[in-house]
């Protein structure tokens, strides 16, 4: 039996194609029950997210079941053949065995390093289970892609650093404060990423927010949102006193903070310090300030460069992931080969217990005269006979060999084992 | 016998300052409690280094620089101790492991021999007196630590390249609450040591102040560190300017130890 995977993701398919076939609800109900039931196919997993549709299979025969797996697909979610030939991967065997593997540890991900994936991975896997579509291959493969990809988070930094802008300007305050728990956060203007960045520091901990927007309308429906307090625009730099962490993005054309105005500001804090981000383009706050002390400034292209040196680093870590995936991918396959010699010997084993029991059958019937506790010394006798004449083949078979196909070929032979059945379970 | 826990203790404190070093390039959490239980053998061994050399002579083993110095990184590792436990400050030993190394160094080198104690020094105040600046000396050795670190994390972010060991040092808020707080308590000890000091001089010498160099110089560091809270509690001298001034302090306690016992003979060299 081998291991397959057939799919789609973010670089093969558009959103479009994705959206037509994403198993979700009810579809990953139906679908999973049919993939099951195709002749072809003895185990299946499905993983559906919004960045790929991976169909994992333990099957016969690759190609047959590639067909069978991308006929029903173009049925069961009415697209034309055609257009899934483009975006369909396929991969067999080892190579099965690494996507998923790198699928799991986020290494195939739109974004390096994302821990969501393997949630949605653990998701699929109990869904197959509960279904009961999976079977030794597949049960063992998720439970090893599993136990890879925290190998590779603990191992590496891949899933560490921030990779973009709202993310880093929350790393970057936690640097400078310990908590962000008891800090003032103020917003100078309102603009999308300004709120993106307001809702992940509230996520973070922040409590007390202040919105200071030219229009104050708009200010106090913002203030709302975050559960915060509106000022009027010409109020801020006093209330600049008491903040700890300012975005600022309005829409001016020239700076709307200045280097001595700030210096005013820091001395009537007693020198606290303050995290200040502008992401408004042409900047806002003049760039001067970060010369003070106790200032930490980040314009938007400060932020992008500490994005785009974490990326750098996650690309570093990626490489030693893969490496941690090249050792796994070895001992999977020991495993996967030594479960070639599994139904040698169980026919070993079930030969030489139906000799056992013929041969003491035939004795007892003969030697009517003896008491219990003969009759168990000599069926010990036999079962011990047994037990260490299959002892060393057994082992000889169990051993990572390079010639096992051979040694399993031989003992089939000498010992006349021709159930001939290569199926694993 | 107490000879070879110092030289047990001093190879401890060597081999957890070489893994101290090496975190700084590449640490994980296992070298971190390796790093630990070193400087927990080291600590013990130290220990009882010190009660070995109490028994033997019968006083506080502070009466000489080689004890001086010892106990004196003792109590560096005992502050520590404390400070890891408490606030799980990333790479602190890295930065104060090394000094407690150094001064265990100097201190082998010294004359180790137990002397009997001059009559000048036979008083309770010796203990009093001593043990009250070391620990004040200890206090402003972590403030050093800490103020290295809090200028190396200040520079990540000032200069924006988050590189390097950026990751690794706790939040600046946090050094710099430490840096102050250690000060805070290194002060007052330092205070007391300086009082407890001026009147045992009254009782041995006749005189509370003689304007001798180690005088003179705990007097600066006195006023160093008096510095470092005023400004701080008047202009906000916090941060930066805080750090700074916490690693000069401590220039110039290592001086007033070192250098005023070893370079300008007076009447606190024995």
């Amino acid at each position: 039996m081998k291991t397959v995977v057939i799919g789609l993701n973010h670089k093969t398919a558009d959103v479009d194609l994705r959206e037509k076939l994403a198993f979700n609800g009810p579809k990953l109900e139906e679908g999973i029950r049919r993939i099951r039931e195709l002749p072809e196919v003895r185990e299946t997993v499905i993983i559906s997210t919004c960045n790929r549709v991976e169909i994992y299979l333990a099957v016969k025969d690759v190609g047959k079941a590639y067909e069978a797996v991308k006929d029903f697909l173009a049925g069961f979610f009415d697209i034309r053949k055609e257009s899934l030939d483009k975006a369909l991967y396929l991969h067999d065997d080892m190579h099965a065995v690494r996507h998923i593997f790198r699928v799991a540890s986020s290494l195939d991900s739109m974004v390096v390093g994302e821990p969501q994936i393997l949630g949605q991975l653990k998701e699929a896997f109990e869904f197959a289970l509960e279904r009961k579509t999976t079977g030794v291959l597949l049960n063992r493969l998720l439970k090893k892609a599993i136990s890879v990809a925290k190998r590779v988070r603990t191992e590496t930094k891949i899933a560490e650093n921030a990779v973009s802008i709202s993310f880093a300007a929350v790393e970057l305050a936690k640097k400078i404060f310990t908590d962000l728990a008891g800090k003032t956060f103020m917003l100078l203007g309102a603009g999308e990423m300004a709120e993106l960045a307001a809702k992940h520091m509230i996520n973070n901990g922040v409590k007390d927010i202040v919105v200071a927007n030219r229009t104050y309308e708009t200010g106090c429906n913002l203030a709302r949102e975050f559960n915060g307090r509106a000022i009027r625009f010409d109020a801020y730099l006093n209330e600049l006193v008491h903040a700890d962490i300012l975005i600022c993005s309005t829409g001016a054309q020239n700076y709307v903070l200045m280097k001595n105005q700030m210096q005013q500001v820091m001395k009537e804090r007693k020198n606290r310090p303050v995290f200040i981000i502008d992401i408004s383009v042409p900047r806002n706050i003049d760039p001067g300030i970060n010369d003070l002390n106790n200032v930490y400034l980040y314009d938007v292209d400060d932020l992008q460069g500490v994005v785009d040196t974490n990326i750098l680093e996650r690309q570093k870590e990626a490489t030693k992931a893969e490496d941690i995936i090249g050792e796994e991918i070895e001992t999977f396959k020991k495993w996967l080969s030594s479960l070639d010699s599994v139904p040698a010997v169980i026919a070993l084993r079930e030969k030489a217990e139906a000799i056992r029991k013929e041969e003491l059958e035939k004795l007892m019937n003969r030697l009517s005269e003896i008491g219990e506790k003969d009759k168990k010394a000599i069926e010990g006798m036999a079962s011990s006979i047994v037990n260490k004449l299959i002892h060393p083949p057994t082992i000889a078979l169990k051993e990572d060999s390079e010639d096992r196909d051979i040694l399993i070929a031989t003992i089939k032979r000498l010992y006349g084992l021709n159930g001939e059945d290569d199926d694993k379970e | 016998m107490e000879i070879i826990l110092f030289e047990l203790a001093l190879t401890f404190y060597f081999a957890a300052s070489i893994v101290c070093i090496l975190e700084l390039f590449k640490g994980t959490r296992t070298t971190s409690r390796i790093m630990l239980s070193l400087v927990a053998a080291g600590f013990a061994l130290h220990t009882a280094n010190i009660i070995a050399r109490y028994v033997i002579s019968g006083h506080i083993p502070i009466a000489n620089l080689h004890e001086a110095s010892s106990f004196f990184s003792w109590c560096i590792v005992l502050l520590f101790f404390y400070l890891e436990y408490r606030y799980k400050l990333g790479l602190l030993g890295s930065f104060i492991m090394p000094v407690v190394f150094v001064l265990m160094l100097s201190s082998s080198m010294l004359p180790r021999k137990i002397e009997p104690l001059s009559p000048v020094l036979q008083s309770n105040w010796l203990g009093i007196h001593t043990v009250l600046a070391f620990l004040g000396y200890a206090a402003f050795a972590m403030a050093f630590g800490i103020g290295l670190m809090y200028l190396i994390q200040e520079h990540y972010v000032k200069s924006k390249h988050l590189g390097g060991l950026f990751r690794k040092l706790p939040s600046l808020q946090i050094l710099d609450e430490i840096n102050y707080r250690l000060i805070t308590i290194g002060f007052p000890l330092l205070t007391l040591a300086i009082i407890s000091g001026a009147l045992w001089a009254e009782s041995a010498w006749g005189s509370y102040w003689r304007w001798d160099p180690k005088e003179v110089w705990s007097l600066i560091i006195w006023f160093i560190y008096a510095l470092v809270l005023h400004v701080r509690l008047t202009a906000g001298w916090r941060g930066k300017r805080a750090a700074i001034l916490s690693i000069i302090g401590f220039c110039g306690v290592l001086f007033t130890f070192f250098g005023v016992n070893l370079l300008l003979k007076g009447l606190h060299a024995f």
